[in-house]
């Protein structure tokens, strides 16, 4: 049989195989005939390409004002002639999510390169060799939410796996004092959270030390995502069997090094996956920095919809940040699944591993 | 238990420790250690709630809660409880907390319903049906919830003037003021409708924990007994002269009158959380029947049983264990997600203590209730998940 006749008949089963099936194709068909015709009249057949606002119809989309308005929508407020700036940022934490996600680059300059990429992408943000800075408040669009977004991922991991052993270690008082912290900072909303960052922090630290909303919001976002990120690594130190670490200590490893050489790695093996699944999950709860007022992708194109130019495009605007987010998130959950599918593929004995794909 | 005196008695071996020993055993290595690391978090908490009392001093508010007797001037859009501006700040919160209640619970119980639905439909061998199902799943799942919110509020406020409005089945009427639809309520009588539900809880708890000490408690017996409790409840209701009245919205001048209003806000919110949650959970229900192998499904088709027995006695209970702690986890997160309100312009709880902490300034006693209440939601809803989890989850064993 050919490849096309195999597809035929899969569709043909598929579709119309029994008379429930037939009945559910002609149902969904006729739901899609109620919805798809006016959305393509709008996206597609009534939509303006080209020219300014006044071509614009009611009927159809206006595309034109994305074109006009994609670059405020991607770098917000950022001055026009240092926009290469807040490019190069998005370009470098690209790269460094492109290297973390290939399991080749693995390893210590890996580690390294994160730390040094956060401060390159801020001097590239906050204007340095220029004459003047550029305050945080003028940053904006998706530099901005991929910035928070890596900072607080990579800052908050640390901190995870500190509350993570100490959730799980043997000593009360740090036991203790961490699971009210993780259940403290996964029960509140993450907009309570920013809310503290805004109106708390700034009464709460002295003058001296008193740091701009961006920071302040990044300090605070950095602390609670910890806590959940720390929730998915105690899962991981959870599978490690006890023999493990009674293994290492009858090696003559001291506790940092156990952790650190044999159970650490085991269980980051584990997680993986989970953590790419919390992380595109915070990639979409950075478009929260609206909350705050901090022009985030999101809120940079409801800022663009507002240009008194092109007002009230909000759909248009709303599309393009849509797509990103899909762009993004689609592809990072597909790489979580296929790495799943690796790791799983390398620990378990070949037999085992067949009989996976098996079922 | 009586006998573990004797028991104790008996066993040889070292003395059990005392209650210092125990606590010395539970506080575990690096004493010392511990204590300073304890002692910094405390002084920095310390340093932090004394520098913000001296920043209130200095701007002149005086701290504590007493200001939650004072009279809030600003109006809340909608509210379960009637509220003017001028009532106090503890009643604008309660209305924003019943709010919040109000839209989780209706938001948890439609996701449940629709995402179970999702759920099975994505499991169906039709290509199209389970295909468009993965469409609507990835789309909700990988775009931002506030983004879909505001799509959802842009909708609400697009749709026609009430003049203009068309009815979906000549009763429900979708309009740029909201969403009319018909309703039943009861009114008259002694007592009101909240008097009667609270009387039916009362009533199906009290059978229910009966049947318990007569250890007759099955489900069929439980489901009686609190059908039972409400018809009692509502035929005393009935009974004290209250009358059941059914009001369908149709327009008057320029507006609909009767039925039901959800303000487009309420409106727009409810439907991000479902679609949003119900995509999750009808992932968690394909998660939870995918991991009852087929030879579960084949051996109850060897035994005769047919699809719609399959799926009651075999494979239901079975992926219940699996699907009930990630609904669980699903439901606390959209309790939770329900602030987004605030984005929205829907007067839930954080958006009412965030006004509250604009207009009195009191920021920080503002933020404690709002934690302080999301917390008491959270804890409360998984201690009883964890209570239902245990009853489903498998007896003996190691989990």
């Amino acid at each position: 049989m050919t490849a096309a006749a195999r597809t035929l008949a899969t569709l043909r089963t598929g579709l119309f195989g029994t008379r429930t099936n037939t009945l559910i194709t002609a149902a969904t068909l006729l739901v899609l005939s109620q919805i798809l015709p006016p959305l393509l009249r709008w996206a597609v057949l009534d939509a303006t390409f080209t020219g300014d606002a006044g071509a614009c119809t009611r009927e159809g989309a206006c595309w034109a004002f994305v074109s006009a308005k994609l670059r405020f929508i991607l770098f917000a407020f950022y001055p026009p002639d240092l926009q290469w700036r807040p490019a190069l940022v998005i370009l470098l934490i690209a790269a460094i999510l492109t290297a973390s996600a290939l399991p080749r680059f693995w390893g210590r300059t890996l580690l390294l390169a994160w730390p040094l990429t956060i401060l390159a992408c801020w001097l590239l943000l906050e204007g340095a060799f220029t004459a003047t800075p550029i305050p945080s408040n003028q940053w904006g669009g998706l530099p901005v939410t991929l910035f928070v977004w890596a900072v607080c991922f990579a800052a908050a991991t640390p901190v995870a796996v500190l509350l993570a052993l100490a959730r799980r270690s043997s000593l009360g008082g740090l036991r203790t004092f961490s699971v009210l912290y993780i259940e403290l900072m996964r029960g509140t909303p993450m907009v309570g959270i920013l809310y503290v960052a805004m109106l708390i922090l700034p009464m709460a630290l002295p003058d001296a030390l008193s740091f701009d909303k961006m920071l302040r919001a990044i300090f605070m976002v950095t602390l609670f995502w910890a806590a959940y990120i720390a929730e998915v690594i105690r899962a991981g130190l959870q599978a490690i069997p006890d023999g493990q670490r009674e293994a290492a200590t009858a090696l003559g490893l001291g506790y940092w090094r156990t952790q650190r050489l044999v159970i650490l790695p085991q269980a980051f093996r584990i997680v993986i996956p989970g953590m790419v699944n919390l992380a595109i999950g915070f990639l979409l709860a950075t478009s929260l920095l609206a909350v705050i007022g901090i022009f985030d992708l999101l809120n940079a194109a409801r800022a663009a919809a507002t240009d008194p130019q092109w007002l009230g495009f909000y759909n248009e605007a709303y599309i393009v940040v849509a797509l990103v987010y899909f762009a993004i998130c689609f592809s990072a959950s597909r790489y979580s699944r296929w790495l799943e599918r690796r790791l799983t593929a390398g620990r378990q004995p070949a037999g085992a591993s067949a009989a996976a794909r098996k079922e | 238990m009586s006998d573990r005196r004797v028991f104790r008695a008996v066993v040889p071996g070292p003395p059990r420790p005392g209650a210092f020993g125990k606590v010395r055993a539970w506080w575990g290595g690096w004493p010392v250690g511990q204590f300073a690391f304890l002692a910094v978090v405390a002084l920095f908490a310390a340093l932090f709630v004394h520098n913000v009392l001296e920043t209130m001093a200095r701007i002149g508010i005086l701290p504590g809660f007493g200001f939650l007797s004072n009279s809030a001037n600003f109006e809340i859009g909608e509210s379960p409880i009637a509220f003017r501006a001028g009532d106090t700040y503890l009643r604008a919160i309660l209305a924003g907390l019943l709010n919040t209640l109000k839209v989780s619970l209706l938001g948890c119980l439609l996701a449940t319903i629709l995402g179970v639905a999702v759920g099975i439909a994505g499991l169906s061998r039709n290509l199209l049906l389970s295909g468009l199902v993965r469409w609507y799943i990835e789309i909700t799942r990988n775009t931002p919830l506030l983004l879909q919110l505001f799509f959802w509020m842009g909708l609400a406020k697009a749709l026609p003037a009430p003049r203009q409005a068309a009815a979906l089945f000549g009763t429900v009427f979708l309009t740029n003021r909201g969403i009319y639809m018909p309703s039943l309520s009861l009114e008259g009588g002694v007592f009101g409708l909240p008097a009667a539900l609270a009387l039916a809880g009362t009533g199906a708890i009290a059978l229910l924990l009966a049947l318990r000490a007569a250890r007759r408690l099955t489900g069929r017996t439980g489901l009686a007994a609190v059908i039972l409790a409400v018809a009692a409840a509502f035929s005393l209701l009935l009974l004290s002269g209250a009358r059941p009245v059914a009001e369908i919205p149709a327009l008057s001048g320029f507006n609909i009158r009767g039925g039901l209003n959800l303000s487009p806000e309420f409106a727009a919110l409810l439907t991000g959380l479902v679609v949003r949650f119900s995509a999750l959970i009808a992932e968690i229900v394909r998660a939870g029947i995918q991991s009852v192998g087929t030879g579960q499904w084949e051996a109850a088709r060897a035994l005769g049983l047919h699809d719609g027995q399959i799926i009651r006695l075999v494979v239901l209970p079975q992926a219940l264990r699996v699907i009930t702690p990630l609904t669980t986890s699903s439901y606390l997160d959209l309790t939770k997600d329900s602030s987004l309100a605030v984005a929205i312009g829907f007067p839930d709880l954080v958006s009412i203590v965030n006004t509250t902490a604009n207009t009195t300034g009191q920021s920080m006693e503002a933020l404690i209730i709002l934690i302080g209440t999301f917390l008491a939601i959270n804890l409360s809803l998984s201690a009883l998940m964890n209570a239902y989890n245990n009853r489903v989850a498998l007896r003996g064993g190691t989990r």
